[in-house]
């Protein structure tokens, strides 16, 4: 599947479509097909989010889960830092990420 | 330390002001990214992994407990409580809000600091010797340089817009402890014939085409430094690759031109500035030199440490570094305990410091290229209680240019350019290796981790250097061996096909077991490299 994601303009945070929206969590992102793109503009055009781009995603059996280990970091957070990430001082974030 | 003058403080205050006009713009429409993008990012906010990463400057590394605390507050109030000390002795703020940046710089402003050249194509932040001003090995402070330096290039509207990104250190010792020849220029302030003067290196740098500076000029008297610099700069402008980035630094113009060919192009732009005398008044050097003149040491104090505490023995033989004042010592502050994330601080540990720069240290602290911090002036009856409020803090790790000394980069847990991880790698091996003894037997030994090869971890310049890089989505780690950015610099040697994580670490603990092994009295692990050559460790590595 395809999903957009991005950061939120004014905070930084990292953000997800979820098909009526953003979200904070991945696990909320929907599958854009090829209108990826034509939505990352109209998206930054409305201040929503900037550096918005598509990537590859698969359905597992924890949800949405990126393609490429750099997404999986966005999504959840620094691994060494498992006090921070979105679920917070899980001990083992450092492995399920990646 | 310097203090701002009225100009100082105006421009800095005034490019707060149009900075917040540009975010209120930006978050209200009027500018696109694209416009707002080379904006930011000469205010040093950059859109990392996670958010919004702020790079504050520590000009020469060197800050007061005043701005110190300063940026622990921030840590606290605009961040996750936390910030990163980096190779370029600057700190970043990983979490930060677009709509806090302005605020932010604000603050940073009322205790003489800012984010301003720390990214853009510009001259950036002035680097220096940890150790400048205590040194009992150097020919003169060179920090007042540096400060010159500094506002010479500060919004030098001829080198704003250079075809990359340009950094300039000064040092004044005979010992390298900033890597000097691998910074786009390299200046080492020396004596002759009882004169001040600068050997000029030029065309130094790491990233993907590393190189060792070449000397281009071996003494340029201290009031021409700037003007010499100038003509440096300008041939660099002219003839720099703008068409390719990775083309762009000063180092490849040097090589394609060949030192003597370039050398010959600056003496030629340098004889036409002279006629112009666009050198800096030499009142502005006796104005600036005065800052950092030494504090009012006491005199009279003993040179005894009581060692009767052996955690505390421990320690003062490894962090506490000879003071050219007698009765005083240099405080090194470890920021890499075992199994921590180097050059991390908690705003608590940030603020710490701080109290102890004013209680300890005359107000003055400063941090080094290898992520640490120092405090330069300590009378040496104070070590002992200095000691025991960083044990409480978790900042007493005991290992200087030992093997858990590990400089690396954010990686790729926070920076966008990344390809690998760099921190969980040097946890593992802070980790492995992380028993005093074990440390302590191995000596010197200094390993420098890059999660990508834009190089910000100095792997090049490691004695042991690991650059991760993406082999088909999967993190891999590349090993090299002799490296070092001290006076004696070289560039590492690659040891052949990469490793996953863990089979680096175990690559690591074979390297170290060959040096046990093969070397001889006095050796540090790059002594014996040097003598043996790599052949052996590959053999050990690869079987």
């Amino acid at each position: 599947m395809k999903i957009l994601t991005g950061n939120d303009l004014g905070t930084g945070d990292v953000i997800w479509w979820a098909g009526d929206g953003w979200s904070r969590h991945v696990g909320e992102s929907v599958d854009v097909g090829q209108k990826g793109e034509e939505l990352a503009r109209s998206e930054e055009a409305a201040l929503r989010v900037v550096g918005a781009y598509v990537i590859d995603a698969t359905v597992t059996d924890e949800g949405v889960r990126p393609a490429h280990i750099k997404d999986r970091i966005r999504a959840f957070g620094p691994t060494v830092r498992p006090d921070l990430t979105l679920k917070p001082n899980d001990a083992d974030a450092g492995n399920w990420v990646i | 330390m310097y203090r701002y003058d009225s100009y100082d403080q105006s421009i800095v205050d005034a490019r707060v002001e149009e900075f917040r006009d540009q975010v209120q713009r930006r978050l209200s429409g009027q500018l696109t990214e694209d416009q707002f993008k080379p904006l930011r990012l000469m205010n040093g906010l950059y859109l990392q992994l996670h958010a919004y990463m702020l790079r504050v400057a520590i000009p020469y590394g060197t800050l007061s407990g005043r701005q110190m605390r300063k940026l622990g507050e921030i840590a606290r109030k605009y961040d996750k409580g936390y910030g990163h000390f980096t190779t370029r002795t600057n700190l970043q703020y990983n979490w930060i809000k677009l709509a806090d940046a302005p605020d932010i710089l604000a603050e940073l402003a009322t205790v003489e600091m800012h984010a301003i050249q720390t990214s853009g194509n510009c001259i950036r932040n002035i680097s220096s010797d940890q150790y400048a001003g205590v040194a009992a090995d150097e020919v003169t402070d060179p920090r007042p340089w540096a400060e010159l330096l500094r506002q010479w290039s500060t919004f030098h509207p001829e080198f704003t817009y250079l075809p990359r990104k340009f950094k300039i250190c000064v040092i004044a010792a005979e010992e390298d402890r900033a890597a000097m020849r691998l910074h786009d220029i390299g200046l080492k302030l020396v004596s002759r014939d009882g004169k001040i003067g600068a050997e000029v290196y030029a065309g130094g740098g790491m990233g993907r085409t590393p190189m060792v500076a070449p000397l281009i000029n071996d003494f340029v008297p201290e009031d021409e430094i700037v003007s010499y610099l100038e003509a440096c700069l300008r041939v660099y402008n002219r003839y720099g690759r703008r068409d390719n980035k990775y083309k762009a630094r000063i180092k490849i113009l040097v090589h394609e031109l060949g030192v003597e060919e370039y050398k010959r192009q600056v003496e030629e732009e340098y004889a036409h500035m002279r006629i112009l005398g666009l050198n800096p008044p030499t009142e502005e050097l006796d104005r600036i030199r005065p800052f950092f003149a030494g504090p009012a040491y006491e005199s009279g104090l003993s040179d005894e440490i009581d060692r009767t505490d052996p955690a505390f023995a421990l320690w003062a033989d490894r962090q506490v570094a000879a003071h050219r004042q007698p009765g005083y010592a240099i405080v090194n502050i470890s920021l890499k305990p075992r199994g921590g994330i180097p050059g991390d601080a908690s705003a608590e540990q940030i603020e710490l410091a701080a109290d102890l720069a004013e209680r300890y240290s005359f107000d003055e602290l400063r941090v080094t290229h290898a992520q640490n911090l120092v405090l330069p002036h300590v009378k040496k009856a104070d070590l002992y209680a200095i000691w025991q409020k960083l044990d409480e803090a978790g900042l007493a790790e005991a290992n200087l240019d030992l093997i858990t000394d590990i400089i690396a980069c954010p990686g790729l847990d926070y920076c966008s350019l990344a390809n690998a991880r760099s921190i969980p790698l040097a946890q593992k091996l802070s980790e492995r290796f992380g028993t005093a003894e074990r440390q302590a037997d191995l000596g010197e030994l200094k390993i420098k981790i890059s999660g990508c090869i834009n190089a910000c971890g100095h792997h090049h310049a490691g004695h042991i250097g690991v650059l991760g890089v993406d082999r088909k989505g999967v993190e891999n780690f590349q090993l090299s061996l002799g490296g070092s950015g001290a006076e004696d610099a070289s560039l590492g040697q690659i040891t052949g096909p990469g490793f996953s994580e863990d089979g680096v670490v175990d690559a690591i603990e074979k390297v170290t077991d060959i040096y046990l092994t093969q070397r001889e009295e006095g050796e540090r692990f790059l002594d014996t490299y040097r003598r043996i050559g790599m052949k052996p460790f590959k053999e050990a590595i690869y079987g």
